[in-house]
């Protein structure tokens, strides 16, 4: 059984105008999400800012009521419970917030910090919570010195810390990361995952991890869901999401992330235009306008997930075998029709195909489906 | 190609309640006509500062230039009243921010605001302003339709706005566009189009830039050198491919060890101790306590930015001493 497992959540929040409260629209926010995680495990959602990794998360910490969908903790229905057990249930799963100070009270003292959910538990005896917050401090890499100070006197990393620390004062079993090192720098972010790394082993904590940092995912998820426009769009191991994405969306992501080493060239700008509204997201497959392999069918339906080889699921109408490249896109229409050619004739993608794929259209190579390997490619 | 701006060992300090911040010792940069500088470095390390000091656009009485000279095309930015600075800002450099939405004006349209740039600096009329606004926002990708003009910054994504500060930023023709963090507060894909776009700049209007960032990645990708800055200080500064490839400080060196690319959060090296506090900064080389290769020297007196390469320079006693011993550059 999965530590947690969600079932075709489905988040819609409905806006009012003026006073009247006069509902307006409804923001599909969260649309037929299913993902689990077991014990021990990273999850990392991966997402640009308005595809629903948060509505996500707080849906998982009861922050927010889905429209449908199920929610189960060790196989429990969240929905079903009673108030009173839903309460007793919140400690398993916790939380670390992107931005410390914001999420840590100025006014409150580290101890406190800390000790305010142990109150919020069962009651301990002040002697108990004091050697608590010190062993809890203790395990986040921060010592006696620094229980009566206040969040304004450490650095983002040390306020970080502290939020890990309170995060893991109530013994959760899943904790939620969200985005839990973009407001860091680079040499205090590779602390803070490294940090994070060593109290999963010890502890044996599973992560929801939130992020659009690609690298950071990349070195600490073990699985990847990626989302766009409020759907899942692929999801899988992480090391094979990485290196053979099979959603056109998720190559052209992990294309657009900058690489570090000057002589490896990113193709900047390979992808064109921004994430859709979710208030009236485009009908089909919401990737459709910005995607480079699009075919009729992507504008009227909806591609459900389906399980591709190497254990990864993805949406998406491209046969199961076709993988997009990811420098694709790049020039745009004749892209378009090169695929679009290549499926109508029906040619089921072999060896052969992929040779006559590398026609050469316009002087340059072209692999519409990256049906070639690295090599052939070349 | 010739040095536009150069920047000679401009030391600035702040007043502040707490004490005077010594917020640059020393800087020493320059840009060349139509290439891109990078700036990286951690927060704090004076890369922004640096930017605001080029355009004059520190606080006056808190900041003071209490060293050095920085200058445009031979001229002294430094000695130029505020006057003639307005004549500088927008139409011979320009800057972008991080934050577009609060960069822009949220109660004017993108039209007034870019024509309300072109109107200064240019003896123009509503009409000619307008034609210069719509080739601005052509020029950085944006429709030049009425409906653009009239609309409100809260009316545009994230990725439209920033491209409306550029299009503000090169309506004058300005020769150098210091953009600091224009993609940090984009998504992934939107901040690949905006680095293509400062690409398109340099090509077709051979504009320089000096691209502020604390990303790594960024700075690989589109820059043509690059300085590294800690603490107030350019510890290393060259060819981006030779500094990131063969870096030379050890801080350099740390910085790529700390990047979670292709790593896993387990095998990542971090950087021992905190960015100092620049009150009171270390003595000597201001990365030494952290530093894990620190000499004796490097305590007591600052090390010299020192040639090891062709245009690879490092401020490091360690380089200068294996470059000494060896007679050629060695990488550590």
């Amino acid at each position: 059984m999965s530590l947690l497992s969600v079932e075709n959540l489905t988040v819609h929040f409905r806006t009012r105008r003026g006073f009247s409260g006069k509902s307006a629209a409804v923001v599909y926010a969260v649309d037929g999400v299913s993902f689990s995680i077991e014990a021990g495990e990273t999850l990392a959602l991966v997402g640009e800012s308005g595809s629903g990794k948060t509505t996500v998360a707080e849906a998982v910490l009861q922050l927010n009521t889905p429209t449908a969908g199920t929610i189960c903790l060790d196989g429990v229905d969240l929905a079903k419970l009673s108030r009173r057990d839903r309460l007793a249930m919140k400690h398993r799963v916790q939380i670390v917030f992107q931005d410390p100070y914001s999420s840590l009270d100025p006014r409150m003292t580290v101890h406190d910090l800390v000790a305010e959910p142990l109150h919020a538990g069962k009651r301990m005896r002040p002697a108990d919570v004091d050697s608590r917050v010190l062993s809890l401090l203790e395990m986040v890499g921060l010592g006696t010195q620094h229980l009566w100070r206040r969040p304004h006197e450490f650095s983002g990393g040390q306020c970080q810390r502290i939020a890990v620390a309170r995060a893991l004062a109530v013994d959760p079993d899943l904790v939620v990361l969200d985005e839990p090192t973009s407001a860091l720098d680079v040499s205090v972010q590779a602390r803070i995952l490294v940090l994070l790394q060593e109290l999963k082993q010890e502890l044996g904590l599973a992560y929801l991890l939130i992020g659009h940092d690609l690298a950071v995912v990349e070195s600490v998820a073990d699985k990847v869901a990626v989302m766009y426009s409020g759907r899942l769009v692929e999801a899988g191991d992480a090391a094979e999401v990485f290196h053979r994405p099979r959603h056109p969306y998720t190559a052209a992501l992990l294309a657009s992330v900058p690489s570090p080493d000057p002589e490896v060239r990113s193709q900047l700008g390979v992808l064109q235009g921004d994430v859709p509204s979710s208030v009236n997201p485009p009908e089909g497959c919401r990737f459709h306008p910005r995607c480079a392999y699009r075919m009729p069918i992507c504008e009227t339906t909806m591609p459900e997930m389906r399980l591709v080889d190497g254990g990864t699921t993805r949406a998406c109408h491209l046969p199961d075998d076709a993988l997009p490249s990811a420098g694709a896109g790049d020039g745009g229409s004749d892209w378009i029709e090169s695929s679009q050619l290549f499926i109508d004739e029906g040619v089921e993608a072999s060896a052969d195909s992929a040779a006559a794929a590398a026609a050469v259209l316009d002087g340059r190579p072209i692999d519409p489906l990256g049906l070639l390997n690295e090599k052939d490619r070349r | 190609m010739s040095d536009l701006l150069e920047i000679t060992d401009v030391s600035l300090e702040f007043r502040s309640l707490r004490g005077v911040v010594k917020a640059l010792d020393g800087v020493t940069l320059s840009v060349r006509e139509g290439e891109i500088l990078g700036l990286v470095g951690e927060s704090g390390c004076g890369k922004t500062v640096t930017g605001l000091a080029v355009l004059g656009l520190l606080p006056k009485p808190q900041a003071r230039v209490t060293r050095g000279q920085i200058a445009f095309r031979g001229d002294d930015l430094l000695a130029k009243t505020d006057e003639e600075m307005l004549h500088v800002r927008g139409k011979v450099i320009s800057m972008v921010f991080q934050d577009p939405l609060a960069s822009l004006n949220p109660v004017f349209t993108i039209g007034e605001q870019i024509g309300c740039v072109v109107a200064t600096h240019q003896r123009a009329s509503k009409k000619e302003a307008r034609q210069a606004t719509r080739r601005a926002l052509a020029a950085v990708g944006l429709p030049a339709t009425d409906s653009l003009l009239g609309s409100y910054p809260h009316q545009l994504s994230g990725g439209m706005r920033q491209r409306a500060c550029m299009a503000m930023a090169i309506s004058c023709g300005a020769s150098l566009l210091i953009a600091d963090e224009p993609t940090t507060a984009l998504d992934v894909t939107i901040q690949a189009q905006i680095l293509r776009l400062l690409f398109d700049l340099r090509d077709e209007l051979g504009m320089a830039q000096i691209l502020i960032t604390h990303n790594v990645g960024v700075a690989a990708q589109t820059t043509d050198r690059v300085a590294v800055m800690y603490a107030g200080t350019v510890v290393e500064q060259g060819p981006t491919q030779d500094v990131m490839k063969r870096p030379h400080h050890p801080y350099t060196v740390a910085l790529y060890e700390c990047l979670p690319h292709g790593k896993k959060a387990g095998e990542l090296i971090t950087i021992p101790g905190s960015v100092p506090d620049l009150i009171d900064p270390p003595a000597g080389c201001r990365f030494h306590p952290r530093c894990t290769k620190a000499l004796e020297i490097c305590s007591s007196s600052k090390p010299l930015p020192t040639q090891i390469a062709p245009d690879h320079w490092v401020a490091c006693h360690l380089a200068v001493q294996q470059l000494d011993s060896c007679g050629s550059a060695v990488s550590l």
